[in-house]
C-alpha cells in the first residue's frame, strides 16, 4: 500500500511537471548561492590567515563549494528531466536511471543537512585556532626587521581597529609582552635598565598599550602609557576608566565575526536543503505518476503519484533484505557445490 | 529638403518598433542607473557632512536624481508610444504629446551634460568647504563637553584613522590649536603653566598629535609627543621619519576620494546620454514613417522617415517666428484695440504658413 497516494490526470501532471521544473531552477540558483558562499567564506579566511598562524582549517569552506558544484549539476539534470517528462519518448530515455538518480538526491539532501549542522559547529575549533593565532601575533608585534614577521605589526593594528578590540581576552596581555623593539629603547637609561631587570626574561615590560588599541570615543586624548599608575596623569582613575581604550578582547572579537558568517552561512543552507528536499519530492510524483499510466501511449488517462511505492516499513525491510543478499552473494562461491549438492 | 531621409517598409517598421522598444526599456534601466549613482553619491557626501561647511557641491548628486526620475517616466513613455505605433487606431492619440517628449528628453541630456561638467567646476568649492569645516573640527576637537559639539573628537578621530590622513593641511595643523581639554589639564604642574604662558591666547599648545594620525605601517610604536625634539626619543630624527604619522592632509584625501567618485561616474553618465540621444532619433524616424504610412491609401506600404522635415536652417526660422507670435498673442491687452489687428494679422499669416507643413510636428 503506497505511501501519500495522489490522483492524477494529464492536466495535473502537466501542471505539476512544470512547477518542478520551474522549482528546479531556482534550486540551480540556490545552488549557486551555497558555491558563493563557500567562496566568500574561504576568501574571509584567507583574509585573516595570518592571525591564525595560517593554521585555519578551510575544510567547511572547501565543502560548501563542492556541495554548490554537484546541487547546480543535479538540479540542471533534474530541470532537464522534468522537462522531457511531458513527451514519452524523451521520458522513456531518463526512465532506467531515475530511480538511482532519486536515491542520489536523497543522499545529496542528507549530507546538506550535515554540512548546515557542521556551520554551526565549527566555531569551537575555530576558537581555539583565533587565541593561538592572535598571542603568537602580538609576541611578533615588534619584530618589524625579521623578514616573513615584519607585517605582523600592522596587520595587528588594522585588526584592533577595524574590529574595535584589544590584545587576546583584554587589554591586559598587551602588559605581559614586550611589543617595543629593541632598536628604540635607549640601553643605557636607567628606566629602560629598571624594565628589563624587573622580570626573568629579560623583556621590556612595560604596563602600556598600542596606539590602535585607542578608543575614539574617549573624551579624553588617548592614554596609552602609565596605564595603571593614576599619579601620571591628571584626573584620572584606571579602575573607573570605560572609555580609554577597547575593552573588549580580540579573540571575542572575531570569534562573533565569523561566528556570525558562519550562522548566516548555516541558515541559508537549511533553507536550501528543503528546497532540495521539495524539488526530490516532485521528481519523485512526476516519476510515480508517469510509471503508472496502464498504457504509456495513452496520455490522456489518469494515473497515481505516490512518494514510496510501498510503506516506510516495508520499504526499510525491502533495503534490509537486498543489502543482505548483496552481503550473501560475495559468499556464494564457498558454499555453491554444498547448495547445488542439497537442490539435487 | 528633408534632413536624413530613410525609406521603411512595413517590415522595417515593424523590426524599428520592436527594436525601439527593448532599447527604450534599457534606457529606463539605464535611468533607475543613474538615480541610484545620486542616491549614492549623496549618502556618500552626507556622510561627511560635520567637515563640510556648506552644501553647494549637493547640486550634482541632486540633479542626478531628479534626471534619473524625469529618464525613468520619459522612457517608459517611450516604450507605451513603440507599443501602440504599429495599432493605426491608438497611434494618434500620442501625436500632441510627442513633441513635449522631444523637448523633454532633450532638456534631460542637457542637464546630464550640466552634471558632468558641474563636478569638474565645482571642485574648488568643495575644497573652500572642506578647508573651513576641518579648520572647525580640529579647534572644536577638545570640545567634548559642549553640547552640540561633543562629538567632533569622534568625527575627526574616525576620519582621520579611515581617510588615513592628518590635520587639515598636514600634521602641524595640530600644533596650533589647543586639542587637548581643559579638564585634563593641572594647571598647577610647571610644565602646563609654561605653555599656557608661551602664546597670547593662553592656549595649552604643543608639539603632539591626537592618536588617530600614527600610521600601522610604521615599524616603531607610534610616537604622538614631542615630535619635534629629537632628543626625547630614542634613534629618533624629526626631518627625517616620514612613516611614523600620515603624511597627507585630510582635505586633499576628501577632495581626491570625492573627486575619484565623480570621476568614476563620468562614463556611465557619458553612456547614459549617448543612449537616450539613440532612443530620440529612433522614436522620431519610428514617428515620421508611422505618419507617413498612416496618410497612404494603403497602410502596409512603404513609407519615408526623417529627422527633420526641412533643413535645419529652415525649421530654426520657423520655431523663431512661432515663438515670436506666441509672444506677441500674450502683450495683446496692455496695448489695446490696434495692436489686436496687427496680432491677428500676423496670426493669420503664420496660420496659413502652419496650415501646409503640418506633418512637421
Amino acid at each position: 500500500m503506497a505511501l501519500m497516494v495522489v490522483k492524477f490526470d494529464l492536466k495535473k501532471r502537466v501542471k505539476l511537471a512544470q512547477t518542478v521544473w520551474f522549482m528546479y531552477w531556482f534550486a540551480v540558483l540556490a545552488g549557486i548561492l551555497v558555491l558563493s558562499l563557500g567562496l566568500f567564506f574561504k576568501i574571509e579566511l584567507r583574509k585573516r590567515s595570518e592571525l591564525m598562524d595560517n593554521n585555519e582549517s578551510h575544510f567547511l569552506p572547501n565543502l560548501l563549494i563542492l556541495m554548490g558544484l554537484i546541487a547546480c549539476g543535479i538540479n540542471a539534470f533534474g530541470g532537464k528531466v522534468c522537462y522531457d517528462s511531458l513527451d514519452p519518448v524523451k521520458f522513456a530515455k531518463w526512465k532506467p536511471m531515475l530511480k538511482y538518480f532519486l536515491v542520489f538526491c536523497v543522499c545529496f539532501n542528507g549530507l546538506l543537512l550535515m554540512t548546515s549542522l557542521l556551520c554551526f559547529l565549527m566555531r569551537i575549533p575555530l576558537q581555539f585556532t583565533l587565541a593561538e593565532g592572535i598571542k603568537n601575533g602580538m609576541k611578533f608585534y615588534k619584530d618589524t626587521d625579521t623578514p616573513g614577521r615584519c607585517y605582523m605589526k600592522r596587520t595587528l593594528d588594522l585588526m584592533q581597529m577595524e574590529f574595535r578590540c584589544c590584545g587576546n581576552d583584554n587589554f591586559r596581555d598587551w602588559f605581559e609582552i614586550q611589543w617595543v623593539s629593541n632598536r628604540y629603547l635607549d640601553f643605557s637609561s636607567k628606566e629602560v635598565k629598571d624594565r628589563i631587570g624587573s622580570n626573568v626574561d629579560g623583556q621590556y615590560l612595560m604596563d602600556g598599550v598600542p596606539f590602535s588599541c585607542c578608543n575614539p570615543s574617549s573624551p579624553r586624548p588617548c592614554i596609552q602609557y602609565q596605564m595603571t599608575n593614576n599619579s601620571a596623569h591628571y584626573s584620572y582613575d584606571h579602575y573607573t576608566e570605560e572609555l580609554n581604550v577597547w575593552k573588549k578582547g580580540c579573540r571575542d572579537a572575531l570569534l562573533s565575526y565569523y561566528g556570525g558568517i558562519m550562522n548566516t552561512i548555516g541558515a541559508l543552507v537549511v533553507l536550501v536543503t528543503m528546497l532540495e528536499v521539495a524539488v526530490t519530492v516532485g521528481l519523485q510524483y512526476v516519476n510515480s505518476s508517469l510509471s503508472t499510466l496502464a498504457n504509456p501511449e495513452e496520455v490522456e488517462s489518469e494515473s497515481e503519484g505516490y512518494l514510496l511505492e510501498k510503506t516506510v516499513k516495508e520499504t526499510f525491510t525491502d533495503i534490509m533484505a537486498k543489502m543482505k543478499a548483496m552481503g550473501k552473494g560475495g559468499k556464494v562461491e564457498e558454499g555453491g557445490e554444498e547448495a547445488v549438492a542439497t537442490v539435487s | 529638403m528633408v534632413l536624413l531621409k530613410m525609406k521603411f517598409n512595413q517590415q522595417r517598421r515593424v523590426r524599428l518598433a520592436q527594436g525601439l522598444w527593448l532599447l527604450s526599456w534599457l534606457a529606463v534601466m539605464c535611468g533607475a542607473f543613474i538615480f541610484c549613482l545620486g542616491v549614492y553619491l549623496k549618502t556618500e557626501l552626507l556622510r561627511r557632512d560635520e567637515v563640510m561647511e556648506n552644501t553647494e557641491i549637493h547640486v550634482v548628486p541632486n540633479i542626478l536624481m531628479m534626471v534619473g526620475l524625469a529618464s525613468i517616466g520619459t522612457n517608459w513613455v517611450a516604450t507605451r508610444v513603440c507599443q501602440d505605433s504599429l495599432d493605426a487606431s491608438r497611434f494618434p492619440r500620442w501625436k500632441v504629446l510627442l513633441l513635449a517628449w522631444f523637448v523633454v528628453a532633450a532638456l534631460l541630456c542637457c542637464l546630464l551634460l550640466a552634471v558632468v561638467v558641474l563636478s569638474y567646476v565645482l571642485q574648488g568649492r568643495l575644497e573652500e568647504s572642506l578647508k573651513v569645516g576641518l579648520r572647525n573640527g580640529i579647534r572644536f576637537y577638545k570640545d567634548t563637553d559642549v553640547p552640540g559639539r561633543c562629538f567632533q573628537k569622534e568625527t575627526i578621530d574616525r576620519l582621520q584613522m579611515e581617510f588615513r590622513c592628518c590635520g587639515n593641511n598636514n600634521f602641524k595643523d595640530w600644533f596650533e590649536v589647543q586639542w587637548v581639554s581643559g579638564r585634563f589639564l593641572d594647571y598647577t604642574a610647571q610644565e602646563v603653566k609654561d605653555r599656557i604662558r608661551s602664546n597670547v591666547d593662553g592656549r595649552y599648545l604643543l608639539d603632539g598629535v591626537p592618536f588617530s594620525c600614527c600610521n600601522p605601517a610604521s615599524p616603531r610604536p607610534c610616537l604622538q609627543y614631542h615630535l619635534t625634539d629629537n632628543r626625547a626619543h630614542f634613534n629618533y630624527d624629526y626631518l627625517s621619519e616620514d612613516l611614523n604619522l600620515y603624511s597627507r592632509g585630510c582635505r586633499q584625501a576628501l577632495t581626491d576620494y570625492y573627486m575619484g567618485l565623480m570621476n568614476s561616474t563620468g562614463p556611465g553618465v557619458l553612456s547614459v546620454i549617448l543612449i537616450q540621444i539613440s532612443v530620440m532619433l529612433s522614436l522620431r524616424y519610428l514617428q515620421t514613417a508611422v505618419e507617413g504610412a498612416m496618410a497612404l491609401e494603403d497602410p502596409e506600404g512603404d513609407s519615408e522617415g526623417y529627422i527633420l522635415e526641412k533643413g535645419v536652417k529652415e525649421t530654426f526660422e520657423e520655431v523663431k517666428v512661432k515663438v515670436l507670435t506666441m509672444m506677441k498673442l500674450a502683450q495683446v491687452d496692455p496695448e489695446g484695440v490696434p495692436v489686436d489687428a496687427e496680432a491677428e494679422k500676423a496670426a493669420d499669416t503664420t496660420a496659413e504658413k502652419a496650415a501646409s507643413p503640418t506633418p512637421a510636428s
